[in-house]
């Protein structure tokens, strides 16, 4: 009888063993709590999400995916002690910070480890500096400019363009690619004003962007900035078309613009709202199990999961040392990997080319206008 | 330069909000030798004691009553007897050093009960455009303008020609002489106090629909006044006011056609510039110290 119960107590205790060592193992550092506690909650639940359906259908070649989440409390320094801790682990790949910040700083990290990171910062120069183990999930500066360049030039018909930028790296980036652009395609850039972080007072700038007297105005400050030029621009008379990205037509900005936001229109990478079915279906599921509509970091965090699905199962095994090359220059279809949401192609730097959608203002809303083709 | 009247209209009213702020610099040194180096967190708080009366139900008209007036109790009364009169047995400095760290108490604590984001507010002049000599100039533009200009003439005026103002100035110029001849010395000190945080709301009214209501709008509008009140001359209520005007178009004009990216450092060279030439400032008076 004792013989029995060992038997059974050492089988039972194999048998978890084996379960345990057959997850797959992925490492989240995000902004759980701090100023980015937004944006890391949302990419958190977006992983979530993605892991609960992965495994509720039998998970990755068979195996379950398992992940642990770590709070970089929206601060560089805590981001890199959590990596390093993280990396420690040995994961699969590692998913996060959001802040592009946070990614500088945790980047070198996985890259010493030989561990592909997937994290959800936008600067451009994230992934110029030959790091071969970053991917991102949302466009980078050097994918989302091209296109809003080209839709100046070829939908907003302009010949001659304002130019109005953060003088930071998030604004320096951005303005650098959309100026090349506009000269490439024929666009003459008539204004390049830089603006201050955190200024007031827009009436000079806007002065000189009347006097200008663009076809059209290319606005590309943080948020709050965005709201007082919108209203300066009002203020002023200004009535060429204005054109930006997320940060000129965000919900904060209409809230703080008011009227002043509506027509101002923008290219976005990743919406909720956009026109496609398999968003819809993520937003209702999402919205169902969290009880809130997720902004775009809900969507990168649930991307990130189903690029580490789609890769894997295109090499065939869990091999955390191919990971990034096989990644690099695949395209994932829809169709294939619905988790995918959206036909996407990786490039040899880790950047994503992909659909993406023109949104414009109407009455204190967004309203997605129009779906932008991938660039290649 | 056909946009140099839009740029002197646009610098002239953000300039009279400077003019508003910084006056109260001087009308508090002048009377009790007070540098009040939260002068710009004076400015923001009003706007969300307004915010904070709109959410509770408060119609906009009412919000702005009861913000000018909590504004004026805590700002005006609250600050002279609780801080300015305890600690300025202590001196000058210790004072000044007082208001810097009122200046972040506001800031933080706003930041704590409010947000840290920025808020709407709402304008009480309305939006659109007027012309005015061939040029569309807005009236929001116009209306600070106008309701700074109206309240710092209103100043000026009970300053110099009412009996009230006379012993004002008696009490800010010689305290033991006007106490001799009957001027309570102390009421006027604290009506004084009274003004600045009056003026102070009024311009909070009049910015933050520009500015937006932030937690931090006081850091730069705070300096700015303060640079005004220094070049126009410290001592001299309309120094400040020509000092706001002059440092709200020299902005503008230089962001316009110098550069937006040396903006903030041409009012400095100005300030460097006057109080290596004319220390008491442009329109100020040169003050005799006695050893």
């Amino acid at each position: 009888m004792k013989s029995t119960i060992l038997a059974g107590a050492l089988l039972a205790l194999a048998t978890a063993t084996s379960v345990h060592a057959q997850a797959i193992k992925l490492a989240d550092v995000a902004e759980l709590s701090g100023g980015g506690a937004t944006v890391g909650t949302n990419w958190k639940n977006g992983i979530d999400l993605a892991i609960e359906e992965i495994n509720a259908k039998g998970g990755v070649l068979g195996r379950k995916l398992e992940v642990t989440h770590a709070d970089s409390q929206s601060n560089p320094g805590v981001a890199r002690a959590q990596v390093q801790k993280a990396l420690d682990a040995e994961p699969y790949v590692l998913l996060g910070p959001g802040y592009s910040g946070s990614v500088k700083v945790t980047a070198p990290l996985a890259a010493e480890a030989g561990i592909a990171q997937i994290m959800g910062g936008e600067a451009a120069e994230l992934t110029q500096a030959g790091n071969k183990f970053l991917f991102r999930t949302s466009f980078g500066q050097q994918s989302s400019m091209p296109k809003v360049a080209k839709y100046i030039h070829d939908e907003m018909k302009a010949k001659t363009v304002a130019v109005v930028w953060v003088n930071n790296d998030f604004g320096r980036g951005g303005r650098d690619v959309v100026v090349k652009e506009l000269d490439r395609l024929g666009s003459k850039v008539v204004a390049d004003l830089s603006t201050e972080a955190g200024q007031a007072d827009f009436a000079a700038d806007v002065g000189k962007i009347k006097a200008a007297n663009p076809d059209a105005v290319f606005v590309y400050l943080n948020e709050e900035e965005s709201a007082r030029i919108l209203k300066e621009l009002k203020r002023q008379g200004v009535t060429a078309p204005l054109m930006g990205e997320t940060t000129l037509i965000g919900q904060k900005v209409i809230e703080l613009a008011g009227d002043a936001a509506n027509g101002a229109r923008g290219h976005v990478g990743l919406t909720t709202d956009a026109p496609v079915d398999l968003i819809k279906a993520f937003r209702e599921k999402f919205s169902k199990k969290y009880n809130y509509v997720p902004d775009h970091n809900g969507l990168k965090g649930y991307l990130a999961v189903y690029m580490v699905k789609a890769t894997t199962e295109k090499m065939g095994k869990v091999d955390a040392k191919k990971f990034a090359d096989t990644l690099h220059g695949l395209t994932i279809k829809a169709a294939d990997e619905p988790g995918i949401l959206m036909d996407v192609t990786f490039s040899d730097t880790g950047d994503i080319d992909r659909q993406s959608f023109l949104v414009e203002v109407v009455e204190g809303k967004q309203v997605v206008k129009q779906v932008l083709p991938k660039v290649k | 330069m056909s946009n140099l009247f839009d740029l002197l209209v646009a610098g002239l009213a953000t300039g009279a909000i400077y003019a508003l702020v910084a006056v109260g610099f001087t009308l508090l040194w002048q009377t009790s030798q007070t540098i009040n180096f939260a002068q710009g967190e004076f400015v923001m708080l009003p706007a969300f004691l307004m915010l904070a009366a709109m959410h509770a139900g408060a119609p906009f008209w009412l919000a702005i009553i009861l913000g000018i007036l909590l504004s004026m109790i805590l700002l005006g009364l609250a600050f002279k007897l609780l801080l300015v009169d305890p600690m300025m047995r202590h001196g000058v400095l210790p004072l000044a050093i007082a208001t810097m760290a009122l200046a972040i108490g506001i800031k933080e604590s706003v930041k704590q009960f409010f947000s840290a984001e920025a808020s709407p507010f709402p304008s009480i002049v309305p939006t659109g455009d007027i012309s005015i000599l061939g040029h569309a100039v807005s009236l929001q533009s116009i209306g600070v303008l106008v309701v700074a200009i109206v309240a710092v003439f209103g100043l000026t005026a009970l300053l110099n020609r009412t009996s009230l103002g006379h012993q004002m100035q008696a009490a800010a110029q010689n305290p033991t002489v006007a106490r001799i001849i009957g001027v309570p010395v102390e009421r006027m000190i604290l009506l004084t106090f009274l003004i600045n945080a009056f003026l102070v709301a009024l311009a909070s009214l009049l910015i933050t629909p520009i500015y937006l209501a932030k937690f931090s709008s006081g850091e730069v509008l705070g300096q700015a006044a303060f640079i005004a009140a220094i070049v126009g001359g410290f001592n001299q209520v309309r120094g400040a006011i020509a000092g706001g005007l002059l440092i709200g178009v020299l902005d503008n004009l230089a962001a316009a056609y110098v550069s937006t990216q040396y903006r903030a450092a041409v009012p400095m060279i100005f300030l460097i510039a006057v109080i290596l030439f004319r220390p008491q400032g442009l329109m100020g008076r040169a003050e005799e110290r006695t050893v």
